[in-house]
């Protein structure tokens, strides 16, 4: 009997060392033989000291960061595409419609408001415009923005305002694959509340999860798996 | 995943000397529908000659540029006839230049700067180009009252805006832009970006853009090519090589960007 396979990320002997040509080539390598699954449904959680490259697997994941040795397959449907190895149009394509990830700090774009901000991601998505516009005002709701700073950029928000628009914008799209770094620090007590409430309805839907939480409660109530990358320092 | 889909525009082997000194050495690239192409070097890198050879202003050494027509077919740019080139550059293909002076007729009103795009490819009913021209002032943000002015009253963010919407009226499906934010305040550029991001999503608009400014690039462009001494040092997703970038070069443009 052939087990359905219900990983949709499979990371295997990934290698990443930065090489810093200003600092006369020194080399600094930051993980190797990085492998593990991820399946659909669950929440793994990447664990270990700051500086142990948590943030840089998501990146790797999302195709922001390149990688020396190894694959990064995702799946689609039947599809196995490796985002290591792939066109830059089609990782573009992948983030549309595959990979979503809520980042530590937003990228704003100057001029445009803070829903449009959200809803053009659940565009970018395949959303037809007032869905996602409706989708985006449901999850600021959500999140406390006040509806009056809904039409106004980010970039003149707090930190805390601008992660919770990052938020929004990660969570506003149906991505089959979820990338969250340290999506609830510096959040208040409800908003915690939100986002991790956000994060069990997706484990419902089937998304596959990959997180970093500083926060010990947080992670106790979302984590499925942890995964300490300190095993894979190189 | 791409399979199926063909490039608008693909230049391979791209060559241009100037004796014995290189403009631009064996560049190849694609471009799609849609997607946004950022070359970003310093000054003498080569990232003009090579717009200048994508945009047919100059023959190149070696090397070809096929382009996908509206009709479909494939065509050879070098191999057009002068006239077939020459409509393609003023329907299907747009240029906004750094210096407003080079895209516009300053002694024309801004009306007539637009409208003559128009003219050129045989519009005649007065009424429906002024029209067409006052519906593209709005849509680049230009009072449209200010449709019978010359561009020389017009500030520099405006006559940016008014280059575009001279370009834009015919519908073009490729735009090369040379350096468009260059010398404006940064409030105005953020306008102007805006307004060329909206302008890219909206009409599937395929952009060659030349820019030093990494900022620019990052906002803007899908891919970035990076050149230095002529040739194509780096390449990929724009995000990619400027938050890992691989070789000295880009490390070194990278780490001097304040803005990051």
């Amino acid at each position: 009997m052939v087990a359905t396979d219900t990983a949709l990320v499979r990371v295997t002997g990934v290698t990443k060392t930065f090489v810093m040509h200003l600092r006369a080539g020194a080399t600094l390598p930051v993980l190797r033989e990085v492998s593990f699954e991820v399946h659909g449904g669950e929440c793994v959680v990447l664990d270990g000291p700051s500086g142990i490259g948590k943030s840089c697997i998501l990146k790797m994941i999302f195709g922001n960061y390149r990688i020396d040795a190894g694959s990064i397959l995702v799946r689609q449907g039947q599809q196995w595409t490796d985002v290591a190895r792939a066109s830059p149009r089609d990782v573009l394509r992948l983030r549309q419609c595959m990979i979503g990830y809520v980042s530590q700090f937003l990228r704003t774009i100057p001029r445009v408001g803070a829903l449009e901000v959200v809803a053009q991601s659940a565009r970018d998505n395949g959303l037809e415009a007032a869905t996602a516009r409706a989708r985006a005002a449901d999850l600021l709701a959500r999140l406390a923005i006040p509806e009056r700073l809904w039409q106004l950029p980010p970039a003149t928000f707090s930190g805390g305002e601008q992660q919770r628009i990052n938020i929004a914008r990660g969570f506003v799209a149906m991505h089959p694959v979820l990338l969250l770094d340290e999506p609830t620090a510096s959040l208040d007590q409800k908003n915690r509340a939100a986002v991790i409430e956000f994060i069990r309805r997706r484990k419902r839907a089937g998304t596959a999860l990959v997180g970093i939480f500083h926060d010990e409660d947080v992670k106790r109530q979302v984590a499925d798996r942890s995964i300490d990358v300190s095993r894979f320092r190189a | 995943m791409s399979a199926g889909e063909e490039a608008l525009l693909t230049a391979a082997g791209l060559t241009k000397l100037y004796g014995a000194r290189i403009g631009c050495m064996d560049v190849s690239l694609d471009l799609y529908a849609g997607e946004v192409l950022a070359v970003v070097g310093e000054s003498g890198s080569g990232k003009s000659t090579l717009l200048s050879l994508l945009a047919t202003q100059l023959r190149p050494s070696h090397g070809r540029i096929r382009y996908r027509m509206r009709d479909g077919v494939v065509r050879d740019l070098f191999a057009l006839g002068e006239a077939e080139r020459r409509f393609l550059l003023r329907t299907d293909w747009g240029f906004v230049h750094q210096d407003a002076r080079l895209g516009l007729r300053m002694g024309v009103s801004a009306g007539g700067n637009v409208g003559e795009r128009l003219m050129a490819v045989g519009w005649r009913n007065y009424g429906r180009i002024r029209a067409e021209a006052l519906d593209w002032l709005a849509r680049v943000e230009i009072e449209t009252g200010r449709i019978d002015d010359l561009p020389t009253t017009f500030s520099g963010g405006m006559r940016q805006r008014l280059q575009i919407a001279k370009n834009m009226v015919t519908a073009p499906r490729l735009v090369f832009m040379d350096e468009p934010t260059g010398g404006l305040d940064v409030s105005v550029q953020a306008r102007l970006l805006d307004l060329m991001r909206g302008l890219v999503a909206d009409h599937g608009l395929a952009v060659v853009i030349v820019t030093h400014d990494l900022a620019v690039a990052r906002l803007l462009s899908h891919r970035l090519i990076v050149m230095r001494h002529g040739r194509v040092i780096e390449t990929g997703l724009t995000d990619q090589v400027l938050d890992d970038p691989r070789e000295p070069y880009t490390q070194l443009l990278v780490s001097a960007d304040l803005r990051g």
